[in-house]
């Protein structure tokens, strides 16, 4: 025979064999086998998708806070810096409205400033002492009036007082010899003042608190 | 930020001087903002706990609330009524008021003065009130203030005013010293504005209680007459306070001294008790007896007896001290004092007088009249007042130690016509007291429990209770009830006792609080009625004497003690009115003639049992008849409940009522 390989493409196969049969069932098995693999890719991609467009919608359904989260911080972190340098200890301003109303009040009842205004040196002890009625007697009613005063310690001035442990220090004030610890006994020299009420008059609004006393003129 | 933005300001401006402050102040709005802000701080948190404890009520609640519109001051006091029985209390409200301009401060005590300011005395804004931008008076011790400085604005006493006869009480007449170019206010019109004041303080710490809706008592004098009376209860309508009642002031003071008692008073006060009241307040004092009589085994109170008007209280005192005091000065100096330093004399003595009342050993006080420019050492007067001269010009000129058969030194009629108010010519208060207790003699006769001796000149009182701030001083109250029980010693009549407990100042304001409970049920109620007896004057039918004036007879319509809420007419005399025209009667009372009845007739009477009021006037309106028709009437005469007397007249024919107007006063020129 001649075993002569020739390729010849136009060349059409008459018969169907074995070998046929082998190669279409390889196709075949080797197609499904492609369109498994590749069913299966599509379908962990479409879940894979699903999932991150889950976490997508969950990270849409919060992200207007966590936002504006941020910016506080940011605003936060601001002032942490900010705050050690410029705010040591903010001090408490008295209020002068206040403090001028007491002026014109004292002014007022006992002529506080007039006196306080004078020239004194050229008066006698007496005739101060007659105006010094006047201011004493005013300042005492308008103090009565307008507080309520009571001593801090009740003891008598110059008898012996202990302060017990965690004693108030703003309302005794220790001086001397202040070693060791609670608690203390001393002298007491001061029996000290304790306002427990104030009851000053309201301001209307057009009142201006500087004129403390005003001029006078008669018609 | 904005408080920080406002420390900086300040402690700049405080910095600078002052012209360039005020000037920071008057261009710059922002900082001083600011600075209100801060003043919340420290100081004013003390006092912020006060303001909210007084804060107001969230619901609406009940109250009974009682007024003491006196003469000089006014007190409002109230009883929350819807908490149980045992748990009333009774509160004294502090009145917000200006004190001077720009300044408003609660005080218990509400001054009873009104201040007409002139235009340029006052800045925009400095006299506005929690309630009001801008009062149309200035009311309360702004008022009082301003006034000491400035008389010709100042309206004082306008109660004094409204039981004063002879003139208009809604006519513009006060203050009586004014120039032509000041407007001047009513009486009425004052009474309404005090009324209104303490109202609009109410309304304003109790925003979900309006006083329109309480229960609400007037207290007036018990000398006051019916037209002072219907003055002031039309007063309060005329603000809208139509629910008020009238309650007389020493009633008041006992009502009060009863609830102060918690219960105990039965204790203190026996069947045949006769319990004399003293007020003597600022302007006035006023007297009243009270029975103590018993009732099916229970205690019961009853009015028999009220004094006269008398014009006479504190104020006189200080007065009188001041000006001996002044004499003193004039004397040692040679100077004569300006009326402002008498003004700061009066001052300086009503603190001086109460130091030596308060302190036995203190002998002499200094006083000082301060210049009135800023220099206070220059210019400072200086004298001081001694127990002595309070003894003489207080004790002896104020309660002199008389014999009961003294008497005040009469006034006269005609000091009734005078433009200014009639105060009593005698200073002496004992005296108007024997004078009372001696009229009042027979006023116990009805009274099976009160025994007098047969030979009694006067009324034995056996128990004292004292109102009125006067009377505080122990000397003086001390000299009172020496002098009345040597009276009754005189008389072997055992010494009267001094009531204990009362207080003083705020009784007449509590008492009225009270009352309202009272009337709720829940406590003795004092009985009392009218305190006079009151009478027309018609014609006698005597035939007519030629140049005499027609005899005139007094026609009883309303007898002594006639009760709240009846009525009694006069149906036997028939009047014939003419329509359109108005008619006048001549109008008395009696506070002594308790037997007369309805239609008793009098053809004499003596000065001293029948006091002439002021004349009142009908007129028919022409509303379904003719003018000039005559319409037969008779008089009718009702109390109201709210504690006044009406008038009417009763058409014969069908039956329909007029009113008879009271204040025609100073209209029969």
């Amino acid at each position: 025979m001649n075993k002569n390989y020739a390729i010849d493409l136009s060349l059409m196969p008459s018969t169907f064999d074995l070998w046929h049969v082998y190669l279409i069932v390889t196709v075949i098995v080797l197609a499904l086998i492609l369109i498994f693999v590749l069913l299966a890719m599509i379908i962990s991609m479409a879940r894979r998708a699903k999932k991150s467009a889950e976490d997508k919608a969950i990270l849409a359904a919060v992200p207007v806070e966590p936002e504006v989260k941020v910016v506080e911080k940011i605003v936060e972190v601001e002032k942490i810096v900010q705050a050690p340098a410029p705010e040591p200890v903010v001090l408490k301003e008295a209020s002068s409205d206040a403090a001028l109303q007491l002026l014109s009040i004292l002014q007022k009842d006992a002529r506080f400033i007039d006196f306080i205004k004078e020239d004194i040196s050229s008066y006698s002890d007496a005739d101060i002492g007659v105006a010094a009625r006047v201011v004493h007697e005013g300042c005492n009613k308008a103090i009565n009036e307008y507080f309520t005063l009571k001593t801090v310690r009740s003891e008598q001035e110059g008898s012996k007082v202990t302060l017990a442990k965690g004693f108030n220090a703003s309302e005794v004030r220790l001086t001397g010899n202040i070693v060791g610890k609670a608690p203390f006994s001393g002298l007491l020299i001061h029996k000290g003042w304790k306002v427990t009420d104030v009851r000053l008059p309201k301001l209307t609004q057009g009142h201006n608190a500087k004129i403390v006393a005003a001029a006078e003129v008669e018609l | 930020m904005s408080g920080l933005f406002g420390h900086v300001n300040k402690g700049e401006s405080s910095s600078e001087s002052d012209e360039n402050e005020k000037i920071q102040q008057d261009s710059d709005e922002q900082p001083t903002e600011g600075k209100k802000e801060n003043s919340a701080d420290d100081l004013s948190s003390l006092s912020a706990e006060s303001i909210s404890s007084e804060s107001t009520d969230s619901e609406g609640g009940k109250y009974s609330v009682g007024i003491d519109l006196g003469t000089t001051h006014c007190v409002l006091s109230y009883v929350d009524l819807s908490k149980d029985e045992d748990e009333l209390t009774q509160e004294v409200m502090a009145i917000p008021q200006l004190t001077s301009p720009g300044v408003v401060d609660d005080k218990n005590q509400l001054p009873s003065f009104l201040y007409l300011a002139h235009e340029a005395e006052t800045t925009e804004g400095s006299t506005s009130l929690p309630w009001s931008e801008q009062p149309q008076y200035l009311v309360g011790e702004i008022a009082r203030d301003l006034g000491s400085k400035t008389p010709i604005r100042l309206v004082s006493s306008a109660k004094s005013w409204l039981c004063h006869a002879g003139v208009d009480c809604k006519e513009p007449i006060l203050p009586s010293e004014a120039p032509e170019d000041v407007d001047r206010i009513s009486p009425f019109e004052a009474t309404k504005a005090y009324l209104q004041h303490l109202k609009e303080a109410w309304g304003n710490k109790h925003p979900n209680a309006p006083l329109e809706e309480q229960d609400l008592i007037i207290t007036v004098p018990a000398s006051f007459d019916p037209a002072a009376r219907e003055l002031t209860v039309e007063a309060a309508k005329a603000i809208g306070l139509n629910q008020a009642l009238l309650l007389e002031e020493p009633q008041s003071a006992l009502y009060s001294w009863i609830d102060n008692s918690l219960g105990d008073w039965r204790n203190h006060v026996n069947v045949g008790d006769v319990i004399l009241v003293i007020d003597v307040g600022g302007g006035t004092t006023d007297l009243s007896l009270i029975a103590v009589t018993d009732q099916e085994g229970n205690l019961e109170l009853t009015r028999i007896a009220v004094g006269d008007h008398i014009l006479l209280g504190g104020d006189n005192m200080d007065l009188a001290l001041a000006y001996t005091i002044k004499a003193k000065m004039e004397q040692e100096s040679g100077n004569r004092l300006e009326p402002w330093q008498v003004q700061a004399l009066t001052h300086a003595c009503r603190d001086a007088k109460e130091k030596i009342f308060n302190n036995q050993e203190m002998d002499n006080v200094p006083l000082v009249v301060p210049s009135r420019g800023s220099s206070l050492i220059g210019g400072t007067l200086r004298s001081e007042l001694t127990r002595e001269e309070v003894d003489n010009v207080l004790v002896a000129g104020f309660l002199p130690e008389v014999p009961v058969s003294e008497r005040p030194v009469s006034k006269t009629r005609s000091g009734l016509r005078t433009k200014g108010l009639p105060y009593a010519q005698d200073a002496g208060i004992t005296r108007h007291l024997a004078a009372f207790l001696a009229k009042q003699l027979s006023s116990v006769e009805d009274f099976e429990h009160v025994e007098l001796p047969e030979n009694a000149t006067f009324l034995h009182p056996t128990a004292i209770l004292f109102n009125g701030g006067v009377l505080k001083a122990d000397i003086l109250s001390d000299k009172l009830i020496k002098t009345l029980n040597s009276w009754l010693v005189s008389e072997q009549a055992p010494e009267a006792r001094l009531l204990e407990g009362a207080d003083l100042d705020l009784a007449v304001a509590k008492g009225a609080a009270y009352y309202g409970v009272v009337r709720q049920g829940k406590g003795v109620r004092i009985k009392g009625g009218t305190a006079a007896a009151y009478y027309v004057g018609v014609e006698s039918a005597m035939p007519a004497v030629p140049g005499m004036a027609a005899e005139v007879e007094a026609l009883c319509i309303a007898p002594f003690g006639m009760e709240e809420g009846t009525e009694e007419a006069v149906h036997d005399d028939e009047f014939g009115l003419v329509i359109g025209e108005p008619v006048r009667f001549r109008f008395f009372a009696s506070t002594i003639r308790r037997d007369d009845k309805v239609g008793t007739r009098l053809d004499y009477w003596t000065d001293e049992e029948l006091e002439e009021l002021d004349e009142i006037e009908i007129t028919l309106p022409e509303e379904g008849h003719n003018a000039g028709e005559v319409i037969p009437v008779h008089l009718s005469a009702a109390v109201t409940e709210v504690g006044t007397l009406e008038l009417h007249a009763v058409s014969q024919q069908d039956s329909h009522r007029w009113k008879i107007e009271f204040d025609v006063r100073a209209g029969d020129d």
